[in-house]
């Protein structure tokens, strides 16, 4: 089994964010961090590899701070990490990462099974793990929750995936994408002995030429979508009317006629 | 390409997302604004010609429907190919869809293979010089993004559930019914449904314009009964904090924050949430926050918009009795 996760990496979700007045995002001295949604899929990858045998690669689009993701996967216990980098990527959305991302597992060849975490909590689009399957052509397996089976003999899979109403099951043959969900697994702390392998292993970097992607196809001019403005929302107003009364039962009162006033109830 | 906007209104079981609504409401706005139709299209295994009427009433002009065995079940690659071929066919300048689960899977799907761009979670949409404009959260909210996508047409935007007001349907709005015909054939479909779970009743957090949600203080599963039953009166979901749901008093699926949901309802109450930022981030959109707390020092307060300071075992049942007074 040749497993591949994609990660990326984020700002922690402690940071308070803001933004200059050139428009700069800033995290403050927050450290970047793998995306916490990106753990759950290094979890499962390693799972399966201590089940079914084979490799897992932990593969992130990025600059050097992509490093970050790439060290904490491997410090959880990935075997090989792979960044793909070009100043030319910088400005691409979903469409274009998502080719960028299926260029480089179209390089490894022997890919069983992609997995992804369900967003990024950056830029939160929710969209490169399906954009990549679609990429690819491969079956998309978005917030599946629980991974029932892998028959790697079969080379198909069942898993729980989540929609609104409850869970579907679904099976599908491999290769395939498949996108993590928090409750899929607990993911393991990164271990000193990891952490050490993380620090002393060597981290190739893929250019577009490497894997032989197009230049117009990546950055804004391989892209859809534009963000030429990000600000700090409206902060709300003001500080609670904490309500004040002898009991409860009167505090509890005094809060409904203030909700049906609201017409929220 | 033209101004129409074609909306994807997704079912389950013969019957629409609220969510969808919203979506063929914004749509109408802004195909008013822009002299464009709405399109809405309804893919399901049998039964839709309700919901097609239904999506008249909403607002759409035309319906274009597909009743197949093979779209019975949600599923990306048969549904991706009937919308696929369906915007072929009609052209419609923009594509909108609901932000579910389902919306965020086939939005991004349909994207890629139409090679456009697809905006993801608006929370406003607005014309600029022609242009469609789109403001959405980043980090959980804590920032804001303008977005366009300035070139490539059709454009793909899913609309955060929630964000828009579901329009009042008009029943007696006009539209046209057309079925269509270009489907896919079961043996070339690579994924199979085997099985469904219907999530334990109540309340969806996603769709609820009341949630009561409990935290650390909440002390443990059974805590969280008296919320129960205080979101029972009022039609509730629960929600829960991120320390609650490691704590393992309550599944995931209710967390709320940066690493759970985002919600914005209509009336949110946090009992026994300090306010953690990451808390903060998934709820602060709510209309009106009401936090119950022993601590008065609670970050939640800065955020609240009515706060009691008491203990949640003292303070929720009272608000029970208090709002089944006056609302039963």
């Amino acid at each position: 089994m040749h497993i591949v996760v994609c990660t990326k990496y984020t700002p922690d979700s402690e940071a308070k964010m803001s933004v200059d007045e050139e428009g700069n995002i800033s995290w403050g001295d927050s450290p970047l961090i793998i995306n916490p949604w990106d753990e759950y899929s290094v979890e499962e990858a390693l799972l399966l590899r201590d089940q079914h045998g084979g490799t897992v690669t932990v593969l992130s689009v990025g600059p050097e701070a992509a490093l970050e993701a790439l060290k904490h996967a491997v410090a959880m216990g990935a075997d090989e990490a792979v960044r793909v980098w070009d100043e030319a990527c910088a400005g691409s959305d979903t469409l274009a990462t998502s080719y960028v991302l299926a260029k480089a597992v179209e390089k490894m060849g022997d890919v069983d099974l992609v997995l992804c975490g369900k967003s990024t909590i950056d830029a939160q689009t929710w969209q490169t793990g399906v954009a990549l399957a679609t990429r690819l052509g491969w079956p998309s397996l978005m917030y599946t929750i629980n991974l029932v089976e892998l028959r790697s003999e079969e080379r198909s899979i069942t898993v729980e995936r989540l929609l609104e109403e409850g869970r579907q099951v679904v099976e599908a043959p491999l290769p395939a994408v498949l996108g993590t969900t928090k409750g899929i697994n607990e993911p393991r702390y990164t271990s000193f002995i990891g952490i050490r392998k993380a620090a002393q292993m060597e981290y190739p970097l893929w250019t577009l030429e490497d894997i032989g992607a197009e230049r117009e196809k990546v950055g804004p001019q391989g892209s859809g979508v534009r963000w030429p403005e990000v600000f700090e929302p409206p902060a709300r107003e003001g500080e609670a009317e904490i309500i004040e009364a002898e009991t409860i039962e009167e505090k509890a009162r005094i809060l409904t006629e203030m909700l049906l006033a609201e017409k929220v109830i | 390409m033209n101004k129409d906007i074609l909306v994807w209104v997704e079912q389950f079981e013969g019957e629409a997302s609220a969510a969808s609504w919203e979506a063929v409401g914004v749509a109408r706005q802004l195909a008013d604004e822009g002299s464009g139709g709405v399109l809405a299209c309804v893919l399901g295994g049998d039964g839709l010609k309700d919901l097609a009427e239904e999506a008249v009433a909403y607002g759409a002009d035309r319906v274009l429907w597909a009743a197949d065995p093979t779209l019975a079940d949600f599923r990306v690659e048969p549904y991706a190919t009937v919308l696929q071929h369906t915007v072929r066919e009609h052209e419609p300048g923009t594509i909108l869809m609901a932000a579910t689960f389902r919306g965020r899977e086939i939005g991004p799907a349909l994207a890629v293979r139409l090679e456009t761009g697809c905006i993801a979670d608006c929370t406003e949409l607005y014309f600029e010089n022609g242009q469609l404009m789109a403001t959405r959260p980043i980090y959980a909210g804590k920032l804001v993004s303008r977005c366009l996508i300035p070139e490539r047409r059709p454009q793909v935007v899913t609309t955060r559930v929630r964000a828009f007001p579901k329009p009042e349907p008009d029943l007696g709005r006009e539209g046209e019914l057309v079925e269509l015909s270009v489907l896919m054939a079961e043996d070339e479909i690579a994924v199979k449904v085997t099985g469904f779970e219907e999530s334990e009743g109540g309340v969806s957090l996603a769709d609820a314009g009341v949630i009561v949600s409990g935290g650390r203080g909440v002390a443990g599963p059974e805590g969280y009964e008296p919320l129960r039953e205080l979101a029972q009166i009022l039609n509730g979901a629960i929600g829960a904090s991120r320390a609650a749901v490691d704590a393992g008093w309550i599944p995931y699926e209710h967390q709320v924050g940066q690493t759970g949901k985002t919600v914005s309802p209509d009336l949110y109450i946090a009992c026994g949430i300090s306010g953690a930022i990451q808390h903060l981030a998934g709820m602060r959109t709510s209309t009106v926050i009401v936090a119950v707390n022993k601590d008065p020092e609670a970050p939640i307060f800065k955020i609240a918009d009515y706060g009691i300071v008491a203990d949640l075992f003292d303070a929720v049942p009272a608000l029970r009795d208090a709002l089944r007074e006056k609302l039963e």
